[in-house]
């Protein structure tokens, strides 16, 4: 039997190399892309801990993550596309619009 | 043992492909990478007998939305980006925080204690099949939220199409 807490550990750690990737990448797009990356990382702890728990509300949680994930992107990149549009560049230290 | 093995296996290549998904230059291989890591990530929720959940994994994330990261990345012509400094100067820093932050979170890990058991368990689960339990409780119990659910998803179909309008007749 594999302990929950390696799991957890792989949670733990696909959420933090997510985190680094949006802290560190200057793509809209990959930084987009690393926000995803965290969203999957809350869900496989949600379903570890379902399993573990021998509860069904995990798995619940994780269908509505996934949705509002699915909201999530396509809002998101209809953003990214009118940035487009204006800016011609998907690099995030061109967009300096909103600085006082 | 043969658990161990295939959890080892799953999370290696779980580490690896979201490294190389957050470290590669062009876009179009980041999502490359993170088509083949969403389908390890479905492999993990078969092994944690979640068979519905990984089959909206690999329909909804693989299928869907990698497919709409795709068209966007196809869409705008990022040739001249990829020459551009594509780090931040300041990813020491990041590493830091983000170490500080993993250490924190897997020391905390020792303290926890497992609650009671609810009344799914494996056996219960595979008598009725993962899909008819999940859609009872989602019909019943979470009747509510799945209606708003529904409505998020309704906002954002709206939101991008007049969000990626070129423009609003007034």
């Amino acid at each position: 039997m594999v302990p929950l807490h390696w799991y957890l550990t792989l949670s733990a750690a696909v959420f933090m190399i997510g985190m680094f990737g949006f802290l560190t990448r200057r793509n809209i797009i990959i930084m987009f892309m690393s926000v995803e990356l965290m969203l999957n990382a809350v869900n496989i702890s949600l379903v570890s801990f379902s399993h573990y728990l021998q509860d069904m509300r995990g798995h619940i949680l994780v269908f509505f993550v996934i949705t509002v994930a699915a909201a999530e992107a396509a809002i998101g990149l209809a953003i990214i596309i009118s940035l487009f549009r204006n800016k011609q560049t998907a690099h995030v230290d061109e967009m300096n619009e909103m600085k006082g | 043992m043969l658990q161990q093995l295939f959890f080892g296996y799953y999370a290696f290549m779980i580490i690896i492909l979201s490294l190389l998904v957050v470290t590669r230059g062009n876009p179009v291989h980041s999502v490359m990478w993170m088509l083949l890591l969403f389908f390890h990530i479905a492999g993990l929720y078969l092994f944690l007998n979640a068979e519905f959940i990984a089959a909206i994994q690999v329909i909804v994330y693989a299928g869907a939305i990698l497919v709409l990261f795709l068209f966007v990345v196809l869409l705008l012509n990022l040739r001249e980006e990829l020459s551009l400094r594509q780090i931040a100067g300041s990813w020491p820093a990041a590493f830091f925080i983000v170490a500080a932050l993993f250490i924190t979170v897997t020391a905390a890990l020792g303290a926890y204690v497992q609650g009671p058991v609810g009344s799914y368990s494996i056996e219960a689960v595979r008598s009725e099949t993962h899909t008819k339990a999940l859609g009872r409780l989602l019909y019943t119990e979470y009747l509510f939220p799945f209606e708003i659910a529904s409505l998020i998803l309704l906002v954002a179909v709206v939101g991008a199409v007049v969000l990626a309008k070129r423009k609003l007749r007034s």
